[in-house]
């Protein structure tokens, strides 16, 4: 054998060795026809790159994107062509709404048979093209190793996102010399470009300066660019409350006095009522969504807007801002805090509080009843984990409940699917998570209906012995929905109650721990147990049928038009309780 | 006044079903996309047409056109001083007794008879969008069988403006093609 042919590899090969020099520990993935060759080189790899056999390939997307939310590095996930790479479509939708980096590898049929509907082959990245960032189809050994770090780069520089590698099957098969480039990139239509002109950071701080009652908007993009220190910078300078996105909870800490919370549907009302009368909004790393913003017309009225996105296409995208600052938001952020003058803003803050206050007399621990309501479970799983757990949630009334009542202070210790409000996420978002945070005491919290849509992975969690507590809040309903039927469809539940299977019997099936606790009284002696577990753990937590989540401004109403909690005394459980009344 | 973009991409599988794909995701309404080899190989270069009066929307078409990552640059040419062309064939149904009627429409427009059967004739012309509009009115009287247009294509006036990147790198001294900033579709 020649030199030269010892350092010919396989396409397969190639991929791990691409793989491994991206800094890749861990892949999530489930083998099939067509790419079983690169399954067959893992065997060469085993040492250095631990792959998790997922139940599901949209749980094998979830859990890369727990990956990389959680640790800031590209998540990977791998399937086979045909339905293995369709399954992953809506993780990688969800990756792309929430900026999420993920790289996602598919085998593809041969190449000499792309076109002829062969076995399992789907035109994958056509299919994908709306919810990826980019997408490759590599049809040339020589091209792979080039494509696989291009792919890497794409998903993880500027506004994050999901891309995919499509790889046929006899690429996989063929050799090639192996050359890891490590030149700099030259994509010619990809340059992440910045704007920031020293004119427009004179503004910015201009602008704050002249504000009465400014607001800083904090979003998820303060987590991606990792702006925290100096957003909170910013707002201890010049006495800046923060109101934060749902994904930008944990940007700045919730303790602190400045922050007020959480904005928008489920917004707090002192936090929206800020924002409403606001005179400057300083919008960091969001994008008005409109589950945000509620009506638009009536939006913030008085105050003027300032954006600082790293994606130009979000500025004015919705909100018409009079500054936009096109770059990252640490480095805008650096700039201009040495031009704005340190304030106490004392009138702003007093009018907040005195909101902040009303509002607290509706506090949920405070109700009387004789079930449990979510709200409180939660509020307890965050004493019970003194408010340092890593939380992953799902989509419901459980994740709204929990960025009102779980506290989070540190940085990306809340994930949850925002944009695309994808359920069944949480559980392998928290599997996926976990192989960052080897520390971190990790808790899902999810709905019976949510847990059911992805209920496979708990075999996953189980094979690799994940450490992971599962905290379902069981209230027989698609509870959210159910919230809205009885809002605004006349409390007609039709297809949302719903039946769960027996949770202790379903955990001993799987082989995990498992309880139920239906007393306030009893959680935080369940949840020790589960501590103490260092695999996974199953808790079903069963709650009031008919809870609401309050504050909530209706979809496309005004933001400051919310529908309060009622008082405790005003009825029954200080919930506004409707039976169901048409079947 | 419809925008105008001159888009150069990368000549690669799947770039024109990116652009479509993301005018009908983001419901812009495209007029017209026409595109073709630019002078440099490996690069295509596309003129789009966009019918959006809003402003920021503009920028908004502008940065998502942008943000693709095989499209290499973008200008908006809709202010600036350009020659726009499109190129239209006409088929029309007429015996010899009419011939002469049509010839002479088509002399008005500089247009040229292509083709001339026992039955049809086939008129081509190339220019602007206003002047093909007027030719096609000025048209109806006879049986129009069929018409080609190929939407517009746009060209700047003056020198080139190159786009600097490396490999097709502006030399020192030459004009180079900016990206738009945001500022500039303030409303
Ligand atoms: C995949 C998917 N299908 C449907 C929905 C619509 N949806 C939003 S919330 C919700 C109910 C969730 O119920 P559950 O998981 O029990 O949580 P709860 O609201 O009761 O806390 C539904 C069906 C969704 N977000 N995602």
């Amino acid at each position: 054998m020649s030199n030269n042919e010892q350092q010919q590899l396989t396409g397969a090969e190639i991929i791990w060795e691409c793989l491994i020099r991206e800094g890749v520990e861990t892949v999530f993935g489930y083998p099939g026809g067509t790419i079983l060759p690169t399954y067959d080189a893992l065997n060469k790899y085993r040492d250095k790159i631990h792959h998790v056999l997922v139940r599901h390939e949209q749980g094998a997307t979830h859990m890369a994107d727990g990956y990389a939310r959680a640790s800031g590095k590209v998540g990977v996930a791998m399937a086979t062509s045909g339905p293995g790479a369709t399954n992953m479509i809506t993780g990688m939708a969800t990756a792309m709404m929430d900026s999420s980096p993920i790289v996602c590898i598919t085998g593809q049929v041969s190449s000499a048979v792309i076109g002829s509907d062969a076995f399992q082959e789907i035109d994958i990245t056509g299919a994908a093209l709306p919810v990826t960032k980019h997408s490759y189809l590599v049809m040339d050994i020589d091209e792979l190793a080039d494509t696989i770090r291009e792919a890497f780069y794409v998903a993880r520089s500027g506004r994050p996102g999901p891309v995919l590698v499509d790889i046929p099957k006899d690429i996989q098969n063929a050799k090639t010399e192996f050359i890891y480039s490590n030149k700099e990139f030259n994509l010619l239509g990809y340059q992440p470009q910045e704007d920031v002109r020293d004119d427009d950071i004179n503004i910015f701080a201009m602008m704050v300066n002249n504000a009465k009652k400014p607001v800083i908007l904090s979003g998820h993009g303060v987590l991606l660019s990792y702006a925290y220190k100096e957003v909170l910078e910013l707002a201890e300078k010049a006495s800046i409350p923060i109101a934060t996105t749902l994904l930008g909870i944990g940007g700045a800490p919730d303790s602190h006095p400045l922050v007020l919370g959480m904005m928008g549907m489920h917004g707090e009302s002192w936090v929206n009522h800020a924002i409403q009368d606001a005179d400057l909004l300083i919008a960091c790393g969001m994008r008005f969504d409109d589950r945000v913003t509620g009506n638009l017309k009536t939006y913030s009225p008085n105050s003027k807007k300032i954006h600082i996105e790293i994606d130009p296409s979000e500025i004015n995208k919705v909100v018409k801002v009079e500054l936009a600052i096109h770059a990252d938001l640490g480095n805008a952020l650096r700039k201009v805090i040495p031009f704005v003058s340190k304030t106490g803003r004392k009138e702003w803050l007093n009018t907040i509080a005195g909101w902040h206050s009303e509002s607290q007399m509706r506090d949920v621990m405070n109700i009387k009843t004789d079930t449990l309501l979510g709200a409180q479970a939660i509020r307890k799983i965050w004493e019970g984990t003194k408010g340092n757990a890593l939380i992953v949630s799902d989509v419901g009334q459980h994740q709204m409940l929990e960025a009102q009542y779980y506290e989070h202070d540190d940085p990306r210790t809340l994930l949850t699917s925002g944009g695309l409000g994808t359920m069944g996420f949480s559980l392998p978002a928290a599997i996926g998570a976990s192989f960052h945070e080897k520390d971190r005491e990790i808790w899902v919290i999810v709905g019976d209906g949510g847990i059911q849509m992805m209920l496979m992975e708990l075999a996953t969690a189980v094979q690799e012995n994940v450490n992971i507590n599962i905290a379902i809040i069981n209230n027989g309903y698609l509870g959210m929905v159910r919230q809205w039927q009885q809002m605004f469809y006349e409390a007609r539940y039709v297809e949302t109650p719903i039946s769960s299977p027996d949770f202790l019997k379903l955990a001993d099936a799987y082989g995990m721990e498992g309880y139920r606790v239906e007393k306030l009284d009893e959680i935080i002696e369940t949840m020790e147990k589960a501590q103490k577990n260092t695999g996974p753990t199953l808790i079903e937590f069963v709650v009031e049928e008919y809870e609401m989540v309050y504050p909530m401004v209706p979809a496309g109403a005004d933001l400051h038009e919310m529908i309060i909690r009622p008082l405790s005394d005003e009825n029954n459980n200080g919930q506004l309780k409707v039976k169901e009344k048409v079947k | 006044m419809k925008q105008t973009l001159i888009v150069l991409v990368e000549n690669k599988p799947g770039v024109l079903n990116r652009i479509s794909s993301l005018f009908r995701r983001r419901n812009y309404n495209i007029e017209s996309l026409v595109v073709g080899h630019s002078e440099t190989p490996g690069i295509s270069r596309m003129t789009i047409v966009a019918n959006e009066p809003d402003q920021s929307k503009r920028g908004n078409i502008y940065f998502n056109l942008l943000k693709l990552v095989n499209v290499i640059a973008v200008k908006d040419v809709s202010k600036l001083p350009c020659i726009s062309r499109e190129f239209i064939m006409v088929k029309i149904n007429t015996g010899p007794d009419q011939f002469n009627e049509v010839n002479a429409v088509a002399k008005q427009f500089g247009a040229r008879i292509v083709d001339m059967g026992a039955e049809t004739v086939i008129i081509e012309v190339t220019d602007k969008e206003s002047v093909i509009n007027n030719l096609v009115s000025a048209l109806q009287p006879f049986e129009i069988t069929e018409i080609v247009r190929t939407g517009k294509i746009a060209m700047r006036r003056g020198k080139t403006h190159k786009v600097s990147s490396d490999k097709i790198n502006a030399k020192p001294g030459e004009i180079t093609w900016k990206p738009d900033q945001i500022s500039s579709y303030q409303n």
